[in-house]
């Protein structure tokens, strides 16, 4: 059994030690908002924060996150659209859409740590894969998402 | 020839096409549907096959096309919600029942055998024909870019008619005549005057109203809709994290499937050994599915691990075991030189000038991945429904519901009826998720495990390994220089190009289809350029590679062919190459706006810094017209970095500006990721490349900055926007690199050093 905390729950979970946190989140909690993308901490879908910071989720094993806290997606606005969410619908970025949550966990992490980032700042933290090219109207949605949180309305 | 059914059911439309005409104009009345055909759930009222009222208010639109990042909701939406005045605010939509009315017919238009430039009466009744077959033998698939333009006439036809029947039912219910009644912001008012009833407070009042012929559709001046950007349908819920993909599909009892697939193309799995001597805990069973091997469990990561670990396949080997890349350059090489070709075709008339210098070049395109972000997935449910009565159920992000409809049936041996399947977002297609393979694979679970359903999944491995790619091509350019006069002037172009067909085997491998031999035809259209004279002979490679449909299909390495040599004429010609195509494009001033749009937004001829260069290119493709401009720096003579995109769109009559722009964008990185680091080699029969670490894509740091302008030529006929924004920006950047350094880079993919 492994005690994980997701998105402020604790759970219980009877799985191997070395299987990845990914698929104990998709498989065995039913968090589906992580998503597999390439197995190698390649591509960022699966991005997760752990303990507040960014996690590529596909390469971390769930017994290496046990006792810790996990925020996926689903838990990162706490029942709110959080702000760097509210910059990307406002910047409309998804297109096909199956990266963007690791993107807005790395975003939101990224802000976190430094709220006035750079292009270069940005283009350092965001190393995550998006097959569609939404890369410009990421870089503003973040840019925007900055300002959200320091207070712009 | 081969006289085939298709040119037989042609020849006979051609033959009395003056029959055709005077239907034509039933074509988006046939495609209406009637009230009852969309799903109508209590509280609902169908309008026709493509909209329905709710009494919350809502307008519901019905999308038959995969959202797979191209908007393709939003915009199909809009098309409905500008006729019938629905306020956006009310707009949703739903994936409706299979029916003809739904299907595709532009994407059979796009297969008869016509260049787009070819108009007039016989056309126009093979289209007529092709819509009427559309409707009987159709597909409903999404590809080719032509999603609105197949539905800007029946889903505003549609829309037109729902607001027919609304101003109807108002005035039944209201005693008001109709003509005192119009529609505006999703309600009816009175002209000039207030409120009489919101839409949904008509549901009740649709009832039996007589069915009339579509009212006219709107001036393009009255527009309020189409032509603004509203916010995307789809997305608050990807940003959410709430947008259900085929991989976050969950039903009751779901089980999960791993595959691996045989090493090398054309192979199976003959047999397998546990070395455990049997199944550990979690995997439930180990099946043979069409081209590999599943093992099913209720962890896809075990049954992963076990196939890797635990299981010893016998694999039977493809027809060429021991491909590699070198051998099938050499073949083409060969082809190039003695090779027949499948298609010739001249166009001008060549002239013998006095004294002749010859330019000539060699290009060389790669195979490619499509590699879509979200892993290749199909689940699968196998239900006995009555005695004896098989049905199965597809859970599927697809680009064709028809095809994985008929592969399912054909695979688990049920009619067509006894199967639904149902598409949900696609993380990314890009023509991959138009193939057969993975439901092949998911039924065959599903046979394996009778009423339970199965998630099929494969790792990035097996998809960079086992894709359907875009195929590897190699041509050469020449050109005749006329250098009897006192300026050197272009006779004559002539080009040979090789490379497998796509759509040789895309029906082969999907229906059954025998091989044609022709070329895929985007890879065969004329360029736009006034050439004295033009030759092409297009020779098909055969192989066991497979090949497929990959964003812009031919358009994606023609372009880099076409697009480079324009430029080598130019430096052999000492002329601009803004010049140099302008010349060419005197009689074509729709290209040449947009050419000019493209130039003059980059700054084309103002001074760079040393080091750095702009490269030009212009295509047509699936009915826009597109140019781009790269602007490249070449730090110490090899790293290459491109700065930024310039581009200019002429796509006709633009819907929504913002997803034009968004799909612009998106087709320039796909294809710069291509250009910068696509190459798919093989080594023993088997693809070399195996993630995202040895098949890279650009990423946030080496994206260029982008700036796309809308052209607007009056042009009335739609373009489509989904692929024309990719072939250019392979050309656009080596011929900037040939700008920057002087070195003429004619391989895919672009490498300095």
């Amino acid at each position: 059994m492994i005690s994980l905390t997701v998105n402020g729950q604790v759970h219980q979970v009877d799985a191997e030690p070395d299987k990845p946190l990914l698929w104990v989140l998709r498989e065995d909690l039913n968090i589906v908002g992580p998503k597999f993308g390439c197995g190698v901490a390649a591509c960022g879908a699966c991005t997760v924060h752990v303990e507040g910071q960014p996690v590529r989720s596909c390469s971390i094993a769930a017994g290496d996150v046990a006792g810790k806290s996990v925020t996926t997606i689903e838990g990162l606005g706490q029942g709110q659209v959080h702000a760097v969410q509210r910059a990307w619908i406002e910047n409309q970025v998804p297109q096909c859409g199956y990266c963007q949550p690791g993107f807005i966990m790395a975003a939101a992490a990224l802000l976190k740590a430094n709220p006035r980032p750079s292009d270069r700042d940005i283009d350092e933290a965001l190393s995550n894969i998006c097959r569609c090219g939404t890369y410009s109207a990421i870089r503003r949605a973040v840019h925007r998402a900055a300002a959200i949180l320091g207070g712009a309305p | 020839m081969k006289f085939t059914r298709r040119k037989a059911v042609i020849g006979g439309i051609v033959g009395g096409g003056f029959l055709g005409i005077g239907f034509w104009f039933a074509r988006e009345r046939d495609r209406l549907g009637s009230r009852a055909l969309f799903d109508l759930k209590p509280g609902e009222a169908g309008l026709n096959g493509w909209v329905k009222i709710a009494r919350d208010n809502s307008v519901i639109v019905a999308v038959p096309r995969a959202e797979m990042g191209q908007g393709v909701q939003t915009a199909l939406a809009m098309l409905v919600a500008e006729e019938m005045d629905a306020r956006w605010d009310q707009v949703r939509v739903e994936d409706p029942p299979e029916d003809g009315v739904y299907r595709n017919v532009d994407i059979l238009i796009d297969g008869l055998p016509f260049s787009p430039e070819e108009t007039g009466t016989v056309v126009d009744a093979a289209h007529w024909l092709a819509g009427k077959l559309g409707g009987v033998l159709g597909v409903s698939a999404t590809g080719g870019s032509t999603s609105v333009r197949d539905a800007w006439l029946p889903m505003r036809t549609a829309g037109a008619v729902a607001r027919d029947l609304l101003l109807r039912a108002a005035s039944r219910k209201t005693s008001i005549p109709v003509a005192d009644l119009t529609a505006v912001d999703g309600e009816i008012r009175r002209r000039g005057g207030g409120k009489v009833a919101t839409f949904g407070e008509l549901v009740d009042s649709i009832g039996d109203l007589a069915a009339r012929p579509p009212p006219p559709l709107k001036k393009p001046s009255d527009f309020k809709l189409i032509g603004t950007s509203p916010p995307r349908i789809d997305v608050p819920a990807k940003v959410a994290g709430s947008a259900t993909f085929g991989i976050d599909v969950r039903l009751p009892h779901l089980l999960y499937a791993a595959v691996r697939n045989a090493p090398t193309f054309g192979g199976a799995a003959n047999g397998f050994k546990l070395k455990q001597g049997g199944l550990p805990e979690g995997v439930e069973k180990v099946v043979i599915v069409p081209g590999g091997i599943a093992a099913i469990g209720k962890s896809w990561w075990r049954a992963n691990k076990f196939l890797d670990e635990e299981v010893e396949v016998q694999w039977q080997a493809g027809p060429e075991p021991k491909l590699d890349s070198a051998t099938l350059w050499k073949r083409y090489e060969q082809l190039l030189d003695t090779g027949e070709p499948a298609l010739t075709r001249t166009l001008g008339s060549e002239s013998a000038p006095a004294k002749v210098e010859t330019v000539s070049a060699i290009y060389r395109a790669p195979y490619l991945a499509h590699t879509p972000m979200e892993p290749m997935n199909c689940t699968a449910q196998l239900r006995e429904h009555e005695a004896g009565k098989q049905r199965v159920e597809v859970w599927m992000p697809n680009q064709s519901p028809s095809l994985m409809r008929l592969a399912a049936a054909r695979t688990a041996g049920v009619p067509q009826s006894e199967v639904a399947v149902h598409t949900t977002f696609l993380g990314g297609g890009f023509g991959r998720r138009a193939e057969v393979d993975l439901v092949r694979q998911a039924v065959t679970c599903a046979l394996a495990m009778p009423e339970r359903p199965v998630q099929v999944l494969w790792s990035r491995e097996e998809d960079i390994r086992h894709d359907f790619y875009r195929p590897m091509a190699l041509a050469r350019w020449w050109a005749d220089i006329d250098v009897a006069g006192p300026a050197p002037r272009l006779a004559g172009v002539a080009k040979r190009q090789v490379a497998q067909s796509p759509t040789d085997q895309f029906p082969a491998r999907v229906i059954g289809l025998p091989i044609q031999g022709k070329p895929e035809g985007n890879a065969v259209e004329n360029p736009p350029y006034a050439f004295a004279s033009y030759r092409l002979d297009a020779i098909v490679a055969d192989g066991s590679v497979p090949v497929g449909f990959w964003r812009s299909v031919g358009h994606s390495h023609t372009a880099f062919f076409d697009e480079s040599f324009v430029d080598e004429l130019a430096q052999a010609l000492a002329k601009d190459p803004l010049a140099f195509r302008r010349e060419l494009l005197a009689g074509k001033p729709r290209h040449l706006k947009v050419l000019d749009t493209a130039a003059r937004e980059a700054g084309w001829g103002t001074p760079l810094p040393a080091g750095s260069g702009r490269g030009i290119a212009l295509r047509a493709s699936f009915g826009s017209i597109v140019a781009q401009v790269a602007e490249v720096a070449v730090a110490d003579g090899k790293t290459l970095q491109v700065k930024r995109v310039t581009c200019a769109i002429d796509c006709g009559p633009v819907v929504n500006p913002a997803i034009v722009r968004a799909q612009m964008e998106s087709g320039i990185v796909y294809g710069l990721s291509a250009a910068l680091y696509g190459e798919i080699t093989l080594a023993d029969g088997a693809v070399e490349q195996g993630n995202f670490p040895d098949y890279d894509a650009v990423r946030l740091a080496d994206a260029p900055a982008m700036a796309v302008h809308l052209v607007d030529s009056g042009a009335s006929v739609i373009g489509g926007v989904g692929e024309p924004g990719t072939p250019p920006i392979a050309p656009a950047v080596a011929n900037a690199i040939f700008a920057a350094t002087g070195k003429r880079l004619r391989s895919l993919p672009l490498r300095l050093a």
